[in-house]
């Protein structure tokens, strides 16, 4: 996608101009919050919008102004309708008699995607006597016989409940990764996103945020926006400003928290030293919190989650919030705020604690108060 | 949990059901499932006179497909009447969507099967009522998603078919549709109803005559015919404006209306171009309406009104002077349409929707007057029909799948 836009005819501007390659074979998801403009960029390469601008490639040929049908790419569906007096191989292969594809192609084609899809040994059942999974296998197959050049799937696991999503969003991942199809995938979900996508691609308003592996999208968010929508529990993020910086060492306070940065963790956000006497958004995610660390900073316990594998405690701190919104960053006017840190299941703490909690500061963000952009990251520890 | 009801008054009786209860579990009485492809839990429930179709799908879903039912109703769309939706219930429990059932409706599977149902040209038919519900919904902005035979219901229509849309889960509304939704949801609709009838095929379901591959990829150049013919523009020379009148003629011989005409002079003011630019579906079906009262689909009104002119040219050329439409309309509502109704007996009126029974009395008339080289009465031709052809018909009021 070369400078792609969306503009509707009332003037609202979907997609200002969006860059972006989806390499060969690669799952890349599309993430945002409703509003956010995926859907609609899904729909310009599917052929369902029109392209308001830009250039819009598949291979090497610009496919602007191709209908759906010409573009050579499957629109896969959450559920496809199985037919109960087809066999699989009837339900993966009629379509292709639309096509007046000869017989000997058809049966080569099933053979080849049902080896793929390990359905060879029930090609002649008929669908009463598949499992659950078969089925699904036998409604992607349909899609997959044609050999599209690329795979769209517009939020496919919306209509399931929680734990067919999972089992699902598992499926859909390894057949992906075993056929190898380049396929672009939408979600609003990003625990979905990061789970099944190769990289992922966050938008805003119709502009990309970030794309990249789910691991960097994670540890090296390039904007608040990015390090709040991915990740859950939500990133922390409280005001507080530089108080000193000379490059080997940087002081941050936060309400009455001090935080010293000093040798890799300090050269990890070295540009914060061009913001001493600053103020800046400090960020931290759950799991930074109360493990290793040399720093710490003193909070109120306010509520304790137990979830087997890990404790959530909710504690305030006394900096304000911040918070990434549509038109840009939020401060709190509030003086305190809500931090979540995710501690060892066996750790004694209850509600109502004064609780010292470590930090790892080789985990630390900042983030420009004004632009909302990742502030202080050298570039070759990105 | 959340009941809303449409009409409580009405359906008043649904909130005695079991809404707390998985609908699998339902052991009330006049319940029945419902065969076909469904991807949900669906079940028959029959209450006095009235049917319901109760669909069990998560509450997002259900709470869309109530908005976009009644959006689609309110643009006057062949739709499934939508009666209430229930969400919130209990351990997070999928929702619960009930519609009416469309009463005379008849399921593909009954259709195709062949076996009591007789409708000439059926492959024709009825790919001319699904391209024909599609260009309608594509007019009015919106995307099905999943057009098929089994999403859809149908219903006789003076010799030809009507057909409504049942399941819009999969369904967009938008301003206008692009050409490329139009394309995928054209290209869904092929595959699918190839599928649906491949697979009656399989069953030995499908009657004699239908080619599936045939009938499914005709849905594509039928429904590019009828579009075409709606919202192409026609350009003449500026002194041929009676081509604007031929133009609505062939749109009201489709069963359409244009709301809005927009005529605009080319450079140099030589040629008028014609586009047209509102495009309404039921023009007989409103005319029939307004001057009599009777609800009738798109062809039964056609008939039915080309029945009423011959009858008012009679009573003009016996009376010696011009009757006025209403008046006409009037004295054949009572002396030929009740009169010939009236004549039917009661244990077999319901078997038919009246204007279809109208329409059939007409045709069983003019196949009697060929046969007998001369006019024969509506009282003769009643009597005749309800023998012949009536006594031994099914009952179409209530057709589901299961009956096949």
């Amino acid at each position: 996608m070369v400078n792609l836009q969306k503009r509707y005819d009332n003037g609202f501007e979907a997609v200002p101009g969006l860059d972006l390659e989806i390499h060969d074979g690669e799952f890349l998801v599309l993430v945002g919050p409703s509003g956010c403009g995926k859907s609609t960029v899904l729909r310009m390469v599917a052929g369902l919008e029109d392209i308001s601008g830009g250039e819009l490639f598949i291979d090497d040929a610009v496919v602007n102004a191709m209908g759906p049908q010409q573009r050579d790419i499957a629109m896969v569906f959450q559920s496809y309708a199985l037919y109960p007096n087809m066999t699989v191989a009837d339900n993966i292969a009629f379509a292709m008699k639309l096509r007046k594809t000869d017989k000997a192609e058809i049966a080569t084609k099933v053979a080849e995607v049902a080896e793929l899809l390990e359905l060879t040994a029930v090609l002649d059942r008929k669908p009463g006597q598949l499992s659950g999974g078969q089925r699904q296998r036998v409604a992607m197959g349909r899609a997959i016989v044609r050999n599209p050049k690329l795979f769209l799937m517009d939020e496919p696991l919306s209509n399931l409940d929680a734990k067919l999503r999972v089992q699902t969003r598992a499926e859909i991942s390894k057949l992906q990764r075993r056929l190898g199809v380049t396929t672009m995938y939408v979600t609003h979900d990003q625990i979905e996103a990061m789970t099944m996508g190769d990289r992922v691609a966050v938008l805003r308003r119709g502009v990309l945020m970030q794309c990249a592996s789910p691991a960097e999208l994670y540890e090296t968010p390039d904007n608040l926006f990015v390090a709040q929508f991915i990740g859950s529990p939500s990133m922390n993020v409280v005001r507080g400003s530089v108080t000193a910086g000379d490059g080997d060492n940087i002081e941050l306070a936060m309400g009455s928290q001090r935080i010293t940065l000093t040798g890799e963790s300090a050269a990890r956000l070295q540009g914060l030293s061009e913001y001493v006497g600053r103020d800046v958004a400090i960020g931290v995610r759950s799991e930074a919190l109360g493990g290793d660390g040399t720093a710490g900073i003193d909070v109120d316990v306010d509520l304790v989650e137990m979830l087997g594998s890990e404790l959530l405690v909710h504690c305030t701190i006394d900096a304000p919030a911040v918070r990434a919104i549509d038109t840009g960053v939020e401060i709190s006017d509030q003086p305190e705020s809500s931090i979540v840190a995710s501690l060892d299941p066996r750790h004694p703490v209850k509600m109502g604690d004064r609780l010292h909690l470590t930090v790892d500061t080789l985990r630390m963000h900042a983030f420009d108060l004004d632009t909302g952009e990742a502030v202080g990251r050298r570039a070759d520890l990105r | 949990m959340r009941l809303q009801l449409i009409k409580a008054a009405e359906h008043g009786g649904i909130v005695d059901w079991p809404l707390e209860q998985p609908l699998d579990d339902w052991t009330i009485d006049g319940m029945q499932k419902v065969a076909g492809l469904h991807r949900h839990v669906v079940r028959l429930v029959e209450v006095g006179q009235t049917s319901y179709v109760v669909k069990e799908l998560p509450d997002p879903l259900a709470e869309r497909e109530w908005r976009l039912l009644r959006e689609l109703a309110e643009a006057g769309l062949p739709t499934a009447e939508v009666v209430g939706v229930v969400t919130g219930r209990d351990d997070e429990a999928d929702g619960l969507l009930i519609t009416r059932h469309l009463d005379y409706s008849l399921p593909y599977r009954s259709l195709l099967s062949g076996r009591g149902l007789r409708i000439p040209y059926l492959g024709e038919r009825l790919l001319d009522a699904l391209a024909g519900l599609l260009v309608r919904l594509h007019l009015a902005g919106f995307y099905w998603g999943d057009c098929s035979l089994s999403n859809t219901l149908f219903r006789r229509d003076a010799g030809a078919l009507s057909a409504y849309i049942i399941d819009v889960e999969t369904g967009e509304r938008h301003e206008v549709l692009s050409d490329g939704q139009r394309t995928l949801d054209l290209q869904i609709a092929t595959e699918n109803v190839l599928g649906g009838l491949l697979d009656l095929q399989l069953g030995g379901f499908l009657a004699d005559g239908i080619d599936p591959v045939e009938t499914a990829l005709a849905i594509e150049s039928t429904y590019g015919r009828l579009w075409d013919e709606l919202t192409g523009i026609d350009e003449f020379n500026a002194d041929e404006t009676f081509r604007v009148d031929r133009r609505l003629r062939r749109l009201h011989d489709l069963g359409f209306d244009a709301a809005e005409l927009e005529l605009v002079t080319t450079v140099g003011g030589s040629r008028l171009r014609l586009v047209p630019r509102v495009v309404e579906h039921g023009f007989h079906t409103q005319k029939l309406r307004a001057i009599t009262g009777i609800e009738a689909g798109e062809n039964q009104a056609r008939r039915l009104l080309n029945d009423l002119s011959r009858y008012r040219a009679v009573l003009e050329k016996r009376g010696g002077r011009k009757v006025v439409e209403s008046v006409a309309a009037a004295r054949w509502l009572e002396e030929r349409f009740e009169r010939a109704l009236a004549a039917i007996p009661p244990e077999m009126a319901d078997k038919l929707e009246p204007a279809e029974l109208y329409h059939q009395v007409l045709e069983h008339r003019w196949f009697l007057s060929e046969r007998a080289g001369g006019d024969v009465g509506i009282d003769e031709t009643v009597a005749s029909y309800v023998a012949d052809v009536l006594a031994a018909a099914p009952d179409e009021q209530m057709v589901t799948p299961d009956e096949i």
